[in-house]
C-alpha cells in the first residue's frame, strides 16, 4: 500500500442514507478474480442508464462533481455484504474518501486496509457537509483533521494503527506475521486446555 | 473475575495478544470458511509473497455464489452464467488443489451455501471463533460461536496466519421474551427486531439474542435469526448454546466423538453469559407483539407486519424506497401482484423451511403468471427433502426445484428476476436491484412466500389458510 499522507479535494454529495454494496457495485461483477479495473463498474446500476449512457441524475455524473475525490454520503454508508470489491471499485473510480456520520463496519474495515478513507463525522458536522457540496477540504491523516475553506479544522476519530498503516503504507499482513511465535505459542497453550481446537480437523 | 457474556468469553479465549491503545488485539481464527467468491485475490496475494496456507485443517471450502442451480448437461458441462463464473469456481479449485485444502465441491454431498455446510457437517461448534468473506457468517452464532464477515484482505490474514487484527466490539443484548403466536416463524421474529433497532442499529456491536422465546426457537430457526445480524448493521449475532445445540451437534462428522464430546460438552455448558453481565446495549421485545413480518422498502429495517398497513414514509429516504417499491404508505401490502417467488437462501433454505413450504403448496398449483423457485442449501439437503417427497410437492404445483447454491439472493448465477418484478423472497436483503437490475424484492418467510406463489399476490397467511379450511 502506497504511504497517505493528506486527501484534497472537493466535495461532492450522495445525499442518500444506507448506500449498499450492491449499490456500489453490484453482485453480478463479482465474478473477477482481480481486483483491478473496477471502477467501470461503481454505482453501475445507478450510474448508467438501461442503454448505457450516463444517468444524468446520479449525482456523481453531475458537471461539478467531476474529479471530486472526497465523497460525503448519507448514514450508514456502505451496509450490506462483505465484499472488498465496494472499496477496490471506488478507489478505481477516483475516491479516496468517504465521509458520513456512520460507516458500515465491514466496509469502513476494507476501506482502510486499501488507503481508501472512510471518516466518520458528527451530526452536525455531516448536516453541515451534505448542504454544501464543493466544499475544498483538506484531510490529514497525522493530525486526523479536516479542513474547512473558511479556516475551520475538524478533527475525527481514526484508530492509531489504522492511521500508523495509512501513513506508512504499512501492510497489516506483516504485522500479523511478525507474531508468528505469539501464535504459535497460543496454539500450544490452547491445545492443552480447550479440546475445539484440537477437533478442528 | 466479574461476570462476562458469553462475548466476552469467546473473545479472552482466542486473545493471542490482548488489544492496546496503539494497536488492535490478535484474535485466533479456529474456523475459516471459503466460497470462489471472496478468495480468489487473497491466494494470489499469499502465491505472490511465497506464503503459505498456516493451517489447512482449519479451513473448509465450497462452492456456492457462482454456481448454477440446473444441472449439467449430456457432456457434463454445467450451464454457468458467464465464462468468467466458470473461471472464478475453476480458480476455487486449483487453489484448494495447491494450498491443501478440504474443498466441497460439485463431487461432494456437503457442497452448498457454506452457512448451511458448516453446521450441517458439525464443523460450527460453539465457543469458536468463525470467519468468512461472507457477511451472513453470524449464520453460526446460532450455536454459540463468534462468527463474522471478513474482507478478501483479511481472508489472506487468516490463510496466511490463522488470526485477525481486531478490536473489541460492544456487546448487545436483544431479550425477545413469551411465546411466539401460532403461524409466527424465526422469519418474522428477525424483521421485527431489525425493524426495532434499524438498519444501522447494530454497528459495532455483536448481539447476544436471549430470553424464552429465543429458547424455544430450533436450531434452524435460530440461525434464520443469527443470519440476519448483519441486516442490522451489526458485526456478529449469537445465541447461548444448550441441549438443543448439543442435541444437533452430536454425532457428526467434524463433531467431537468419545472422551472428546464429554469434554466439549463440558466447556460448552460455561459458555453462556454470567448472571448479571453488563452489555453495552439491551432492547427487551415481547414476542407476543410479533406477526408475520415483510419488509416493504429497499433495506430490511423497512418492515411491516403483514396484516397492517405500511407505514408511511417519515422522510425523503423513505418516500423514496416506497416509490421504487411502487407502494403506498398508508394502504396493505396484501393483495400486491406478485411476478416472483424464491424460496432459499442461507437464511431460509434449510430442510424445516422447505417443509414449510411444501405444507402450504401440498395440493395446490403456483398461480398463474408466477415464477415460483426452491433453491435447497445443500445437496444433503436437497436429498433429504427428495427423500420425503417434497419435489414432488414442488414439482406437482408448477415450482422449480432446483440444486444447492446461493442463487437469486444474490443472483451471481443468471438465478435473477426482471425489471420491475416483484419477488417474494425468504431471503435477507430487499436492497435495490439486488436480485436483479430493477426487481423489487419483500423479503418474507416460508410460509409467507408459498401463500403469495399460490395466491399470486401477497396474502395473510391467516386469513389463507382459514379460508382453505
Amino acid at each position: 500500500m502506497t504511504p497517505l499522507s493528506t486527501v484534497r479535494s472537493r466535495t461532492a454529495t450522495l445525499p442518500f442514507e444506507n448506500v449498499d454494496t450492491d449499490r456500489i457495485i453490484p453482485a453480478r461483477f463479482l465474478t473477477t478474480t482481480e481486483r483491478a479495473g473496477l471502477g467501470r463498474y461503481a454505482f453501475n446500476d445507478w450510474r448508467y442508464l438501461a442503454d448505457g449512457s450516463d444517468n444524468p441524475d446520479f449525482p456523481l455524473n453531475r458537471p461539478e462533481a467531476n474529479g471530486c475525490a472526497i465523497v460525503v454520503a448519507g448514514r450508514n454508508f456502505g451496509c450490506g455484504s462483505s465484499r472488498e470489491h465496494a472499496p477496490w471499485a471506488l478507489l478505481d473510480y477516483g475516491i479516496k474518501a468517504v465521509i458520513s456520520s456512520e460507516i458500515a463496519d465491514i466496509f469502513r474495515s476494507n476501506a482502510l486496509k486499501n488507503g481508501l478513507l472512510a471518516i466518520v463525522v458528527g451530526d452536525a458536522e455531516h448536516r453541515e457537509l451534505l448542504a454544501s457540496p464543493g466544499l475544498d477540504l483538506v484531510i490529514d491523516i497525522a493530525e486526523r483533521t479536516i479542513a474547512l475553506p473558511d479556516g475551520r479544522r475538524w478533527t475525527f476519530a481514526l484508530d492509531g494503527f489504522a492511521r500508523h498503516c495509512l501513513l506508512n503504507g504499512v501492510d497489516q499482513l506483516g504485522f500479523l506475521l511478525d507474531a508468528e511465535s505469539e501464535i504459535a505459542h497460543f496454539e500450544t497453550r490452547a491445545a492443552e486446555h480447550r479440546f475445539s481446537l484440537e477437533n478442528a480437523s | 473475575m466479574s461476570a462476562r457474556t458469553i462475548i466476552d468469553k469467546i473473545w479472552d479465549a482466542h486473545q493471542v495478544r490482548a488489544e492496546t491503545a496503539e494497536t488492535p488485539g490478535i484474535l485466533y481464527v479456529d474456523l475459516h470458511l471459503i466460497h470462489e467468491v471472496t478468495t480468489p485475490q487473497a491466494f494470489t496475494e499469499l502465491r505472490e509473497r511465497g506464503l503459505a496456507v498456516r493451517c489447512p485443517p482449519r479451513v473448509l471450502a465450497t462452492l456456492d455464489h457462482s454456481t448454477p442451480t440446473l444441472p449439467a448437461d449430456a457432456s457434463g458441462q454445467r450451464p454457468y452464467a458467464t465464462r468468467e463464473a466458470e473461471h472464478q469456481v475453476h480458480q476455487l479449485e486449483a487453489n484448494c488443489r495447491e494450498f491443501g485444502i478440504e474443498l466441497n465441491g460439485w463431487d461432494s454431498a456437503h457442497r452448498g451455501i457454506v452457512h448451511v455446510m458448516g453446521p450441517e457437517l458439525g464443523a460450527t461448534q460453539p465457543g469458536m471463533t468463525i470467519v468468512c468473506g461472507d457477511s451472513h457468517t453470524a449464520t453460526h452464532g446460532a450455536f454459540g460461536a463468534l462468527a463474522f464477515g471478513i474482507g478478501t484482505t483479511e481472508v489472506g490474514h487468516v490463510l496466511a496466519t490463522q488470526c485477525l487484527l481486531q478490536r473489541k466490539p460492544k456487546s448487545f443484548a436483544i431479550h425477545v421474551d413469551g411465546h411466539l403466536r401460532a403461524g409466527v416463524s424465526a422469519k418474522d421474529l428477525i424483521l421485527h427486531v431489525i425493524g426495532v433497532i434499524g438498519v444501522g442499529g447494530g454497528t459495532g456491536h455483536v448481539l447476544e439474542y436471549r430470553g424464552s422465546a429465543i429458547e424455544a426457537l430450533s436450531m434452524e430457526q435460530r440461525m434464520t435469526v443469527c443470519n440476519m445480524s448483519i441486516e442490522a448493521g451489526a458485526r456478529a449475532g449469537l445465541i447461548a448454546p444448550d441441549e438443543k445445540t448439543f442435541a444437533f451437534l452430536e454425532g457428526r462428522p467434524r463433531a467431537p466423538h468419545g472422551d472428546d464430546w464429554l469434554r466439549a460438552l463440558e466447556y460448552w455448558r460455561s459458555l453462556a453469559s454470567d448472571a448479571g453481565a453488563r452489555y453495552d446495549s439491551e432492547v427487551r421485545i415481547d414476542a407476543a407483539d410479533i406477526g408475520p413480518t415483510v419488509t416493504s422498502g429497499t433495506h430490511p429495517g423497512m418492515v411491516t407486519p403483514i396484516s397492517a398497513a405500511i407505514p408511511l414514509a417519515r422522510d425523503a429516504q423513505e418516500a423514496r424506497a416506497l416509490a421504487y417499491m411502487r407502494f403506498a404508505g398508508g394502504e396493505s401490502i396484501v393483495g400486491e401482484k406478485v411476478d416472483v417467488v424464491f424460496v432459499g437462501s442461507c437464511t431460509n433454505s434449510r430442510l424445516s423451511d422447505l417443509r414449510e413450504a411444501a405444507s402450504i403448496l401440498r395440493g395446490r398449483k403456483v398461480a398463474d403468471g408466477v415464477r415460483m423457485l426452491i433453491v435447497p442449501g445443500s445437496v444433503r439437503i436437497k436429498l433429504e427433502a427428495e427423500a420425503e417427497g417434497l419435489d414432488a410437492v414442488f414439482t406437482a404445483a408448477g415450482a422449480e426445484w432446483r440444486d444447492a447454491g446461493c442463487s437469486m439472493c444474490i443472483g451471481m448465477n443468471g438465478d435473477i428476476a426482471q425489471p420491475g418484478q416483484l419477488v417474494v423472497s425468504t431471503s435477507n436483503r430487499n436492497f435495490e436491484g439486488r436480485q436483479g437490475p430493477g426487481a423489487r424484492t419483500v423479503l418474507a418467510s416460508p410460509v409467507v412466500a408459498a401463500v403469495a406463489a399460490v395466491s399470486g399476490c401477497i396474502a395473510d397467511p391467516a386469513a389463507f389458510l382459514e379460508h382453505a379450511a
